[in-house]
Protein backbone atom coordinates (compact mmCIF):
# COMPACT_ATOMS: atom_id res chain seq x y z
CA UNK A 1 0.00 0.00 0.00
CA UNK A 2 0.94 3.52 -0.91
CA UNK A 3 -0.36 6.89 -0.76
CA UNK A 4 0.16 8.46 -4.39
CA UNK A 5 -0.08 11.91 -4.22
CA UNK A 6 0.43 12.04 -8.01
CA UNK A 7 -2.42 10.46 -9.35
CA UNK A 8 -3.79 11.97 -12.36
CA UNK A 9 -7.63 11.50 -13.69
CA UNK A 10 -7.31 10.40 -17.26
CA UNK A 11 -10.64 10.21 -18.34
CA UNK A 12 -14.28 10.36 -16.64
CA UNK A 13 -17.47 9.06 -17.99
CA UNK A 14 -21.02 9.02 -16.89
CA UNK A 15 -24.51 7.52 -17.41
CA UNK A 16 -26.88 9.08 -15.42
CA UNK A 17 -25.67 9.29 -11.50
CA UNK A 18 -23.10 6.36 -11.75
CA UNK A 19 -19.13 7.40 -12.92
CA UNK A 20 -16.49 5.93 -13.83
CA UNK A 21 -12.86 7.41 -13.52
CA UNK A 22 -9.46 6.07 -15.48
CA UNK A 23 -6.60 7.12 -13.03
CA UNK A 24 -2.90 7.19 -13.84
CA UNK A 25 -1.64 5.74 -10.46
CA UNK A 26 0.94 3.31 -11.54
CA UNK A 27 2.10 2.06 -8.16
CA UNK A 28 -1.02 1.17 -7.00
CA UNK A 29 -2.23 -0.46 -10.81
CA UNK A 30 0.72 -3.03 -10.01
CA UNK A 31 -0.24 -4.32 -6.84
CA UNK A 32 -3.97 -4.04 -6.91
CA UNK A 33 -5.67 -7.52 -6.74
CA UNK A 34 -9.80 -7.92 -7.20
CA UNK A 35 -11.78 -7.11 -4.25
CA UNK A 36 -9.57 -4.50 -2.78
CA UNK A 37 -10.06 -0.55 -2.74
CA UNK A 38 -8.70 2.94 -2.41
CA UNK A 39 -9.01 6.00 -0.05
CA UNK A 40 -9.49 8.64 -2.39
CA UNK A 41 -9.36 12.28 -0.99
CA UNK A 42 -12.08 14.06 -2.55
CA UNK A 43 -11.01 17.67 -1.32
CA UNK A 44 -8.16 19.55 0.38
CA UNK A 45 -8.83 21.22 3.12
CA UNK A 46 -11.57 20.13 5.72
CA UNK A 47 -14.89 19.65 3.75
CA UNK A 48 -15.41 16.92 3.38
CA UNK A 49 -12.92 15.69 5.95
CA UNK A 50 -12.44 12.41 5.35
CA UNK A 51 -11.02 9.52 1.86
CA UNK A 52 -14.01 7.67 0.89
CA UNK A 53 -13.29 4.29 0.23
CA UNK A 54 -13.80 2.73 -3.61
CA UNK A 55 -13.49 -0.42 -4.75
CA UNK A 56 -11.04 -1.11 -7.35
CA UNK A 57 -12.91 -1.20 -10.62
CA UNK A 58 -10.20 -2.44 -12.64
CA UNK A 59 -6.21 -2.05 -12.31
CA UNK A 60 -3.32 -2.21 -14.93
CA UNK A 61 0.56 -1.22 -14.73
CA UNK A 62 -0.72 2.38 -15.77
CA UNK A 63 -2.94 2.65 -13.05
CA UNK A 64 -6.55 1.83 -12.06
CA UNK A 65 -10.40 2.41 -12.65
CA UNK A 66 -13.04 3.42 -9.90
CA UNK A 67 -16.75 3.01 -10.65
CA UNK A 68 -19.65 4.20 -8.36
CA UNK A 69 -22.64 6.00 -7.89
CA UNK A 70 -23.40 9.46 -6.68
CA UNK A 71 -24.44 8.88 -3.21
CA UNK A 72 -23.45 12.20 -1.05
CA UNK A 73 -21.17 15.02 -0.88
CA UNK A 74 -17.91 12.98 -1.66
CA UNK A 75 -18.66 11.12 -4.43
CA UNK A 76 -20.56 13.93 -5.62
CA UNK A 77 -17.61 16.31 -5.66
CA UNK A 78 -15.49 13.09 -6.91
CA UNK A 79 -18.09 13.37 -10.39
CA UNK A 80 -17.46 17.16 -10.55
CA UNK A 81 -13.24 16.26 -11.27
CA UNK A 82 -11.87 16.99 -14.91
CA UNK A 83 -9.28 14.86 -16.78
CA UNK A 84 -5.65 15.80 -16.02
CA UNK A 85 -6.97 16.51 -12.78
CA UNK A 86 -4.42 15.08 -9.49
CA UNK A 87 -5.91 12.60 -6.97
CA UNK A 88 -4.63 11.83 -3.99
CA UNK A 89 -5.09 7.97 -3.16
CA UNK A 90 -3.91 5.59 -0.45
CA UNK A 91 -3.93 1.75 -1.98
CA UNK A 92 -4.33 -0.71 -2.76
CA UNK A 93 -6.12 -1.52 0.61
CA UNK A 94 -7.59 -5.05 2.36
CA UNK A 95 -8.22 -8.28 1.15
CA UNK A 96 -9.27 -9.32 -1.81
CA UNK A 97 -11.24 -11.76 -3.51
CA UNK A 98 -9.41 -15.45 -2.93
CA UNK A 99 -8.27 -16.14 -6.65
CA UNK A 100 -5.34 -19.03 -7.08
CA UNK A 101 -4.25 -20.61 -10.00
CA UNK A 102 -5.39 -24.41 -8.79
CA UNK A 103 -8.80 -23.17 -9.64
CA UNK A 104 -8.14 -23.67 -13.92
CA UNK A 105 -11.35 -25.04 -15.01
CA UNK A 106 -13.65 -24.62 -12.33
CA UNK A 107 -16.66 -22.34 -12.56
CA UNK A 108 -17.84 -19.21 -10.73
CA UNK A 109 -20.86 -17.43 -10.01
CA UNK A 110 -20.44 -13.65 -9.85
CA UNK A 111 -22.76 -11.45 -8.45
CA UNK A 112 -22.73 -7.58 -8.90
CA UNK A 113 -25.81 -5.22 -7.91
CA UNK A 114 -25.69 -1.99 -8.63
CA UNK A 115 -22.65 -0.15 -7.76
CA UNK A 116 -21.71 -3.63 -6.11
CA UNK A 117 -21.03 -4.15 -10.10
CA UNK A 118 -17.51 -2.22 -9.12
CA UNK A 119 -15.00 -5.26 -7.92
CA UNK A 120 -16.72 -8.16 -10.26
CA UNK A 121 -15.38 -6.90 -13.18
CA UNK A 122 -11.63 -7.08 -12.30
CA UNK A 123 -12.55 -9.87 -10.47
CA UNK A 124 -13.93 -11.50 -13.93
CA UNK A 125 -11.14 -10.83 -16.24
CA UNK A 126 -8.77 -12.19 -13.38
CA UNK A 127 -11.02 -15.53 -13.38
CA UNK A 128 -11.10 -15.33 -17.26
CA UNK A 129 -7.33 -15.25 -17.17
CA UNK A 130 -6.69 -18.17 -15.10
CA UNK A 131 -8.87 -20.32 -17.07
CA UNK A 132 -12.08 -20.43 -15.05
CA UNK A 133 -15.75 -20.89 -16.65
CA UNK A 134 -17.58 -17.88 -15.50
CA UNK A 135 -21.31 -16.57 -15.15
CA UNK A 136 -21.50 -12.93 -13.94
CA UNK A 137 -24.64 -11.72 -12.45
CA UNK A 138 -25.65 -8.08 -13.03
CA UNK A 139 -28.54 -6.98 -11.19
CA UNK A 140 -30.04 -3.31 -10.75
CA UNK A 141 -33.79 -1.85 -9.75
CA UNK A 142 -34.08 -0.41 -13.79
CA UNK A 143 -32.35 -0.20 -16.76
CA UNK A 144 -29.84 2.83 -15.65
CA UNK A 145 -28.94 1.20 -13.33
CA UNK A 146 -26.71 -1.83 -15.04
CA UNK A 147 -25.01 0.48 -17.34
CA UNK A 148 -21.61 -1.50 -17.65
CA UNK A 149 -23.29 -4.07 -20.21
CA UNK A 150 -21.29 -3.03 -22.93
CA UNK A 151 -18.53 -2.83 -21.16
CA UNK A 152 -18.55 -6.17 -20.05
CA UNK A 153 -19.72 -7.12 -23.84
CA UNK A 154 -16.24 -5.20 -25.14
CA UNK A 155 -14.36 -7.25 -22.91
CA UNK A 156 -16.05 -10.91 -24.53
CA UNK A 157 -17.52 -11.17 -20.83
CA UNK A 158 -20.74 -12.49 -21.36
CA UNK A 159 -23.47 -11.34 -18.96
CA UNK A 160 -26.89 -12.48 -17.19
CA UNK A 161 -28.79 -9.38 -16.37
CA UNK A 162 -31.71 -8.66 -14.51
CA UNK A 163 -33.51 -5.52 -13.47
CA UNK A 164 -36.14 -5.56 -10.78
CA UNK A 165 -39.48 -3.75 -12.91
CA UNK A 166 -38.62 -5.80 -16.27
CA UNK A 167 -37.04 -3.24 -17.87
CA UNK A 168 -34.24 -5.56 -19.18
CA UNK A 169 -33.13 -8.79 -18.72
CA UNK A 170 -35.04 -11.33 -15.99
CA UNK A 171 -37.24 -9.31 -14.53
CA UNK A 172 -36.68 -9.68 -10.77
CA UNK A 173 -34.41 -9.75 -8.02
CA UNK A 174 -31.04 -10.58 -9.11
CA UNK A 175 -30.88 -13.21 -6.51
CA UNK A 176 -34.05 -14.72 -8.02
CA UNK A 177 -31.98 -14.95 -11.16
CA UNK A 178 -28.75 -16.77 -9.40
CA UNK A 179 -31.25 -19.02 -7.68
CA UNK A 180 -32.67 -20.58 -11.14
CA UNK A 181 -28.54 -20.82 -12.64
CA UNK A 182 -28.04 -22.74 -9.28
CA UNK A 183 -30.51 -24.96 -9.64
CA UNK A 184 -29.39 -25.99 -13.25
CA UNK A 185 -25.63 -25.62 -12.58
CA UNK A 186 -23.26 -25.83 -9.19
CA UNK A 187 -20.67 -23.54 -9.15
CA UNK A 188 -17.26 -24.40 -7.82
CA UNK A 189 -17.17 -21.28 -6.20
CA UNK A 190 -19.72 -17.90 -5.71
CA UNK A 191 -18.59 -14.00 -4.89
CA UNK A 192 -20.53 -10.79 -4.72
CA UNK A 193 -20.44 -7.20 -3.94
CA UNK A 194 -23.96 -5.43 -3.67
CA UNK A 195 -26.51 -4.20 -1.12
CA UNK A 196 -26.32 -6.06 2.20
CA UNK A 197 -29.70 -7.80 1.46
CA UNK A 198 -28.61 -9.01 -1.59
CA UNK A 199 -25.44 -10.86 -0.61
CA UNK A 200 -27.35 -12.03 2.99
CA UNK A 201 -30.23 -14.28 0.20
CA UNK A 202 -27.12 -15.12 -1.71
CA UNK A 203 -25.76 -16.48 1.56
CA UNK A 204 -28.17 -18.46 2.33
CA UNK A 205 -28.55 -20.10 -1.36
CA UNK A 206 -24.65 -20.81 -1.65
CA UNK A 207 -24.94 -22.67 1.76
CA UNK A 208 -28.33 -24.68 0.82
CA UNK A 209 -26.44 -25.80 -2.57
CA UNK A 210 -23.01 -26.22 -0.76
CA UNK A 211 -20.97 -23.82 -2.68
CA UNK A 212 -18.04 -22.09 -0.89
CA UNK A 213 -18.89 -18.18 -1.74
CA UNK A 214 -17.20 -14.99 -0.32
CA UNK A 215 -18.87 -11.46 -0.01
CA UNK A 216 -17.48 -8.03 -0.03
CA UNK A 217 -18.91 -5.98 2.87
CA UNK A 218 -19.43 -2.10 2.08
CA UNK A 219 -19.16 0.33 5.28
CA UNK A 220 -18.29 4.20 5.69
CA UNK A 221 -14.76 4.65 6.92
CA UNK A 222 -12.86 6.48 9.09
CA UNK A 223 -9.27 5.96 7.62
CA UNK A 224 -9.42 2.85 5.95
CA UNK A 225 -6.03 1.23 7.50
CA UNK A 226 -7.11 -0.15 10.63
CA UNK A 227 -6.93 2.37 12.67
CA UNK A 228 -10.15 4.04 13.19
CA UNK A 229 -11.79 0.86 14.39
CA UNK A 230 -15.01 3.00 12.73
CA UNK A 231 -16.06 0.44 9.72
CA UNK A 232 -16.67 -3.28 11.69
CA UNK A 233 -19.04 -5.78 11.12
CA UNK A 234 -20.14 -9.40 12.86
CA UNK A 235 -17.64 -11.68 11.65
CA UNK A 236 -16.81 -15.09 13.08
CA UNK A 237 -13.60 -15.30 14.48
CA UNK A 238 -11.88 -18.00 16.11
CA UNK A 239 -11.98 -15.89 18.85
CA UNK A 240 -15.46 -15.54 19.13
CA UNK A 241 -18.36 -13.21 16.99
CA UNK A 242 -16.65 -9.93 17.76
CA UNK A 243 -16.78 -6.54 15.86
CA UNK A 244 -14.12 -6.79 13.09
CA UNK A 245 -12.47 -4.42 11.04
CA UNK A 246 -14.23 -4.06 7.45
CA UNK A 247 -10.95 -2.36 6.12
CA UNK A 248 -8.21 -4.27 7.38
CA UNK A 249 -9.85 -7.76 7.47
CA UNK A 250 -11.94 -7.08 4.73
CA UNK A 251 -13.43 -6.09 2.39
CA UNK A 252 -14.17 -9.72 1.16
CA UNK A 253 -15.15 -12.12 3.76
CA UNK A 254 -16.18 -15.81 3.50
CA UNK A 255 -19.79 -15.78 3.61
CA UNK A 256 -19.53 -18.68 6.41
CA UNK A 257 -17.64 -16.26 8.79
CA UNK A 258 -20.53 -13.31 8.34
CA UNK A 259 -22.86 -12.90 10.53
CA UNK A 260 -25.94 -10.73 8.87
CA UNK A 261 -28.13 -8.17 10.72
CA UNK B 1 26.95 26.30 -3.57
CA UNK B 2 25.51 24.35 -0.93
CA UNK B 3 23.35 25.64 1.33
CA UNK B 4 23.78 24.58 4.68
CA UNK B 5 20.72 24.06 6.53
CA UNK B 6 20.24 25.70 9.80
CA UNK B 7 19.36 23.10 11.99
CA UNK B 8 16.27 23.72 14.70
CA UNK B 9 16.47 22.16 17.92
CA UNK B 10 12.98 20.47 18.10
CA UNK B 11 13.38 18.30 21.60
CA UNK B 12 10.75 18.79 23.84
CA UNK B 13 11.67 18.01 27.67
CA UNK B 14 8.47 17.71 29.70
CA UNK B 15 10.62 16.49 32.84
CA UNK B 16 10.03 12.95 33.36
CA UNK B 17 10.21 12.30 29.80
CA UNK B 18 12.64 13.88 26.78
CA UNK B 19 10.84 14.07 23.24
CA UNK B 20 13.00 13.76 19.57
CA UNK B 21 9.98 16.35 18.94
CA UNK B 22 6.59 18.18 20.24
CA UNK B 23 4.41 16.01 17.97
CA UNK B 24 3.06 13.28 19.56
CA UNK B 25 0.52 11.05 17.49
CA UNK B 26 -3.18 10.88 19.60
CA UNK B 27 -4.81 7.94 21.33
CA UNK B 28 -7.44 6.50 19.62
CA UNK B 29 -6.18 7.71 16.36
CA UNK B 30 -3.24 5.77 15.84
CA UNK B 31 -4.39 2.13 16.65
CA UNK B 32 -1.25 0.35 18.52
CA UNK B 33 1.38 2.59 16.32
CA UNK B 34 2.24 -0.85 14.12
CA UNK B 35 -0.88 -0.03 11.51
CA UNK B 36 1.03 3.57 10.03
CA UNK B 37 4.51 1.94 9.87
CA UNK B 38 4.26 1.74 5.63
CA UNK B 39 3.30 5.21 5.84
CA UNK B 40 5.42 6.58 8.32
CA UNK B 41 9.20 6.36 10.12
CA UNK B 42 7.84 6.13 13.88
CA UNK B 43 10.76 6.90 14.70
CA UNK B 44 10.78 10.19 13.70
CA UNK B 45 7.91 11.40 15.60
CA UNK B 46 8.12 12.93 19.18
CA UNK B 47 5.79 9.65 20.02
CA UNK B 48 2.59 8.26 20.40
CA UNK B 49 -0.14 7.05 22.59
CA UNK B 50 -1.41 3.95 21.47
CA UNK B 51 -5.49 2.68 21.37
CA UNK B 52 -7.04 3.07 24.99
CA UNK B 53 -6.55 0.00 27.16
CA UNK B 54 -8.83 -1.71 29.54
CA UNK B 55 -7.75 -4.28 31.60
CA UNK B 56 -9.87 -7.40 29.28
CA UNK B 57 -10.34 -7.44 25.93
CA UNK B 58 -13.62 -5.17 24.75
CA UNK B 59 -15.68 -5.50 22.04
CA UNK B 60 -17.04 -1.33 21.65
CA UNK B 61 -20.33 -0.69 20.10
CA UNK B 62 -22.60 -1.97 17.39
CA UNK B 63 -22.02 0.19 14.08
CA UNK B 64 -22.41 3.29 12.66
CA UNK B 65 -19.73 4.23 14.62
CA UNK B 66 -18.52 7.67 12.90
CA UNK B 67 -20.05 10.37 11.10
CA UNK B 68 -18.45 13.15 9.43
CA UNK B 69 -19.81 16.66 9.88
CA UNK B 70 -18.93 19.95 9.34
CA UNK B 71 -15.12 19.96 9.13
CA UNK B 72 -15.41 17.24 11.91
CA UNK B 73 -15.79 13.54 12.62
CA UNK B 74 -18.21 12.28 15.22
CA UNK B 75 -16.93 8.80 16.82
CA UNK B 76 -18.87 6.63 18.97
CA UNK B 77 -16.21 3.49 18.63
CA UNK B 78 -17.06 2.48 22.32
CA UNK B 79 -12.91 1.73 22.97
CA UNK B 80 -13.21 -1.48 21.61
CA UNK B 81 -9.85 -3.10 22.18
CA UNK B 82 -7.31 -5.95 22.88
CA UNK B 83 -6.77 -5.68 26.33
CA UNK B 84 -3.87 -5.38 28.37
CA UNK B 85 -2.30 -8.92 27.88
CA UNK B 86 -2.97 -9.42 24.26
CA UNK B 87 -1.35 -5.95 24.17
CA UNK B 88 1.56 -7.22 26.09
CA UNK B 89 2.35 -10.42 24.70
CA UNK B 90 1.65 -8.66 20.60
CA UNK B 91 2.46 -5.74 20.37
CA UNK B 92 4.21 -4.45 23.52
CA UNK B 93 7.52 -6.87 21.60
CA UNK B 94 7.21 -4.60 18.37
CA UNK B 95 7.36 -1.75 20.05
CA UNK B 96 10.17 -2.17 22.15
CA UNK B 97 12.52 -1.71 19.47
CA UNK B 98 11.47 1.21 18.35
CA UNK B 99 13.65 4.18 19.42
CA UNK B 100 10.44 6.80 19.46
CA UNK B 101 8.11 7.68 23.11
CA UNK B 102 5.62 4.75 23.44
CA UNK B 103 2.88 6.28 26.10
CA UNK B 104 -0.23 3.67 26.55
CA UNK B 105 -3.36 4.92 27.32
CA UNK B 106 -4.85 3.60 30.50
CA UNK B 107 -8.41 3.06 30.68
CA UNK B 108 -11.03 1.42 33.56
CA UNK B 109 -14.61 1.16 34.09
CA UNK B 110 -14.00 1.89 37.64
CA UNK B 111 -11.02 3.34 39.23
CA UNK B 112 -9.93 -0.90 40.64
CA UNK B 113 -9.73 -1.57 36.90
CA UNK B 114 -7.62 1.61 35.99
CA UNK B 115 -4.95 0.49 38.98
CA UNK B 116 -5.34 -3.23 37.77
CA UNK B 117 -4.34 -2.07 33.79
CA UNK B 118 -1.29 0.53 35.74
CA UNK B 119 -0.18 -2.73 37.61
CA UNK B 120 -0.09 -5.42 35.09
CA UNK B 121 1.62 -2.91 32.65
CA UNK B 122 4.51 -2.17 35.20
CA UNK B 123 5.84 -5.32 34.86
CA UNK B 124 6.10 -4.71 31.16
CA UNK B 125 9.55 -2.91 29.59
CA UNK B 126 9.07 -0.62 27.01
CA UNK B 127 6.35 2.22 27.89
CA UNK B 128 7.92 5.75 28.73
CA UNK B 129 4.56 6.73 30.56
CA UNK B 130 0.90 6.44 30.86
CA UNK B 131 -1.82 8.59 30.09
CA UNK B 132 -4.66 8.58 32.27
CA UNK B 133 -8.15 8.21 30.42
CA UNK B 134 -10.65 9.79 32.72
CA UNK B 135 -13.27 9.97 29.86
CA UNK B 136 -14.34 6.25 30.63
CA UNK B 137 -17.63 6.07 31.76
CA UNK B 138 -17.90 4.42 35.11
CA UNK B 139 -20.24 1.55 36.26
CA UNK B 140 -20.28 2.64 39.88
CA UNK B 141 -21.40 5.84 38.78
CA UNK B 142 -24.20 5.72 36.56
CA UNK B 143 -21.94 5.58 33.53
CA UNK B 144 -20.54 9.33 34.61
CA UNK B 145 -16.36 9.39 33.82
CA UNK B 146 -14.51 10.47 36.63
CA UNK B 147 -13.03 13.47 34.44
CA UNK B 148 -16.68 15.46 35.03
CA UNK B 149 -15.25 16.06 38.37
CA UNK B 150 -12.76 18.07 40.76
CA UNK B 151 -13.45 15.40 43.19
CA UNK B 152 -13.71 12.15 41.06
CA UNK B 153 -10.45 13.64 38.71
CA UNK B 154 -8.67 14.20 42.54
CA UNK B 155 -9.51 10.54 43.93
CA UNK B 156 -8.80 8.60 40.36
CA UNK B 157 -5.09 10.68 39.57
CA UNK B 158 -4.22 10.26 43.27
CA UNK B 159 -4.90 6.42 43.07
CA UNK B 160 -3.12 5.79 39.74
CA UNK B 161 -0.15 7.82 40.55
CA UNK B 162 0.52 6.17 44.02
CA UNK B 163 0.23 2.88 42.12
CA UNK B 164 2.09 3.55 39.27
CA UNK B 165 5.96 3.40 38.70
CA UNK B 166 5.92 5.14 35.65
CA UNK B 167 4.94 8.90 34.91
CA UNK B 168 1.54 9.66 34.85
CA UNK B 169 -0.33 12.24 32.07
CA UNK B 170 -3.69 12.99 32.86
CA UNK B 171 -6.14 13.42 29.72
CA UNK B 172 -9.11 15.81 30.67
CA UNK B 173 -12.48 15.73 29.02
CA UNK B 174 -13.43 19.16 27.60
CA UNK B 175 -17.78 18.02 28.38
CA UNK B 176 -17.08 20.36 32.21
CA UNK B 177 -17.66 23.61 33.28
CA UNK B 178 -14.83 24.49 34.23
CA UNK B 179 -11.14 22.90 32.75
CA UNK B 180 -9.43 24.86 35.39
CA UNK B 181 -10.82 23.65 38.23
CA UNK B 182 -10.63 19.92 36.75
CA UNK B 183 -6.95 20.26 35.82
CA UNK B 184 -5.96 21.91 39.20
CA UNK B 185 -7.36 18.91 40.73
CA UNK B 186 -5.05 16.70 38.91
CA UNK B 187 -2.51 18.83 39.47
CA UNK B 188 -3.12 18.44 43.10
CA UNK B 189 -3.39 14.72 43.15
CA UNK B 190 0.04 14.43 41.99
CA UNK B 191 -0.25 13.82 37.84
CA UNK B 192 3.22 14.47 35.89
CA UNK B 193 1.49 16.40 33.37
CA UNK B 194 -1.95 17.10 31.63
CA UNK B 195 -3.10 16.72 28.38
CA UNK B 196 -6.16 17.79 26.62
CA UNK B 197 -8.47 17.82 25.18
CA UNK B 198 -10.41 14.40 24.56
CA UNK B 199 -13.79 14.73 22.17
CA UNK B 200 -16.79 17.11 22.33
CA UNK B 201 -19.86 15.27 22.75
CA UNK B 202 -21.95 15.71 20.30
CA UNK B 203 -24.54 14.10 17.73
CA UNK B 204 -25.76 14.40 14.60
CA UNK B 205 -29.35 12.97 13.38
CA UNK B 206 -30.98 11.96 9.77
CA UNK B 207 -33.91 14.45 8.92
CA UNK B 208 -35.29 12.07 6.64
CA UNK B 209 -35.22 8.78 9.23
CA UNK B 210 -35.59 11.39 11.99
CA UNK B 211 -32.74 8.72 13.70
CA UNK B 212 -29.55 9.49 15.04
CA UNK B 213 -26.55 9.00 12.58
CA UNK B 214 -24.88 6.98 15.62
CA UNK B 215 -26.05 3.46 16.94
CA UNK B 216 -24.91 4.87 20.32
CA UNK B 217 -26.51 7.95 20.05
CA UNK B 218 -24.17 10.67 20.76
CA UNK B 219 -20.09 10.50 20.30
CA UNK B 220 -16.88 12.42 20.63
CA UNK B 221 -16.42 15.01 17.95
CA UNK B 222 -12.93 15.89 16.71
CA UNK B 223 -11.31 17.34 13.93
CA UNK B 224 -10.34 20.67 12.76
CA UNK B 225 -13.91 22.06 13.85
CA UNK B 226 -13.11 21.85 17.59
CA UNK B 227 -9.68 23.85 17.51
CA UNK B 228 -10.69 26.89 18.76
CA UNK B 229 -12.36 25.71 21.47
CA UNK B 230 -9.28 23.68 21.77
CA UNK B 231 -6.77 26.47 21.98
CA UNK B 232 -8.94 28.35 24.24
CA UNK B 233 -9.12 25.61 26.81
CA UNK B 234 -5.07 24.36 26.35
CA UNK B 235 -4.54 28.27 27.18
CA UNK B 236 -6.59 28.89 29.97
CA UNK B 237 -5.01 25.15 31.24
CA UNK B 238 -2.09 26.10 30.56
CA UNK B 239 -1.69 29.49 32.17
CA UNK B 240 -2.92 28.01 35.66
CA UNK B 241 -0.90 24.89 36.17
CA UNK B 242 2.67 24.62 36.73
CA UNK B 243 2.91 20.89 34.92
CA UNK B 244 3.55 20.51 31.81
CA UNK B 245 0.77 20.74 29.37
CA UNK B 246 0.38 18.95 26.40
CA UNK B 247 -2.42 20.32 23.91
CA UNK B 248 -4.53 18.90 20.91
CA UNK B 249 -7.82 19.31 19.06
CA UNK B 250 -7.96 19.59 15.87
CA UNK B 251 -4.39 20.18 14.18
CA UNK B 252 -3.95 19.60 10.62
CA UNK B 253 -0.82 21.76 10.60
CA UNK B 254 2.48 22.54 11.54
CA UNK B 255 0.74 25.90 11.98
CA UNK B 256 -1.86 24.58 14.08
CA UNK B 257 0.59 22.99 16.39
CA UNK B 258 2.44 25.99 16.81
CA UNK B 259 -0.17 27.56 18.10
CA UNK B 260 -1.12 25.27 20.54
CA UNK B 261 2.95 25.60 21.81
CA UNK B 262 2.40 29.46 21.30
CA UNK B 263 -0.63 29.17 23.91
CA UNK B 264 1.21 27.29 26.31
CA UNK B 265 1.17 23.88 25.46
CA UNK B 266 4.59 21.82 26.02
CA UNK B 267 4.01 19.23 23.42
CA UNK B 268 1.32 18.20 21.11
CA UNK B 269 -0.94 15.59 20.20
CA UNK B 270 -2.10 15.15 16.74
CA UNK B 271 -5.53 12.83 16.31
CA UNK B 272 -8.11 12.57 13.50
CA UNK B 273 -5.22 14.16 10.56
CA UNK B 274 -3.87 10.41 11.18
CA UNK B 275 -7.11 9.35 9.15
CA UNK B 276 -6.73 11.43 6.51
CA UNK B 277 -3.21 11.37 6.05
CA UNK B 278 -1.72 8.14 7.90
CA UNK B 279 2.07 10.26 7.18
CA UNK B 280 0.63 13.86 8.34
CA UNK B 281 2.57 13.66 12.03
CA UNK B 282 5.90 13.37 10.23
CA UNK B 283 4.51 16.56 7.75
CA UNK B 284 3.58 18.73 10.75
CA UNK B 285 7.29 17.71 12.17
CA UNK B 286 8.77 18.99 9.29
CA UNK B 287 6.02 22.17 9.16
CA UNK B 288 7.00 23.15 12.64
CA UNK B 289 10.61 23.01 11.70
CA UNK B 290 10.20 24.87 8.11
CA UNK B 291 8.51 27.71 10.26
CA UNK B 292 11.11 28.18 13.16
CA UNK B 293 14.08 28.21 10.37
CA UNK B 294 12.22 30.78 8.58
CA UNK B 295 11.30 32.57 11.73
CA UNK B 296 14.97 32.68 12.96
CA UNK B 297 13.73 29.92 16.36
CA UNK B 298 16.94 28.21 17.45
CA UNK B 299 14.64 25.71 19.68
CA UNK B 300 11.32 25.28 19.02
CA UNK B 301 11.00 25.09 23.22
CA UNK B 302 11.38 28.83 22.92
CA UNK B 303 8.09 29.27 21.55
CA UNK B 304 6.11 27.73 24.32
CA UNK B 305 3.97 29.76 26.01
CA UNK B 306 5.19 32.89 24.08
CA UNK B 307 1.33 34.21 23.50
CA UNK B 308 1.10 38.05 23.92
CA UNK B 309 -2.08 39.20 25.30
CA UNK B 310 -2.06 42.55 23.65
Amino acid sequence: MTIDRNARLREIRNWDDYFHLAIDAPEIGREARPGQFVMVKVADGPSPLLRRPLSIHDAGASGIELFFKVAGLGTEILSRKKPGDPLDLIGPLGKGFTVTNGMKGKRAFCVGGGRGIAPIYFLARELGARGLQTNIFYGGRRLVDIPLRDKFEKAGIELLCSTDNGSFGFGGLVTELVGLELAKTKPDVLYACGPEAMMKVLASLAAKHRVPAEFSLESVMGCGIGACWGCVHRIKNESGDGWTKICEEGPVFPGERILWP
Amino acid sequence: MAITKKSVDLTTDLGFLKLRNPVLAASGTFGYGLEFEPYLDLEKLGGFVVKGLYYEPREGNPPPRLVETASGLINAIGLQGIGVEAFSEKVLPKLRRLKTAVIVNVCGADDDEYAAVVEYLDKQEGIAAYELNISCPNVKAEGLCPALSPRTTFDLVKRIKAASRRPLITKLSPNVTSIVEIAKAAEEAGTDAIALVNTFLAMALDLETRRPKLRNVFGGLSGPAIKPIALRMVYQVASRVRVPVIGMGGIMTGADALEFLVAGAAAVEVGTVNFIDPDAAVRIVAEIESWCEAHGVAAVREVVGTIKVF
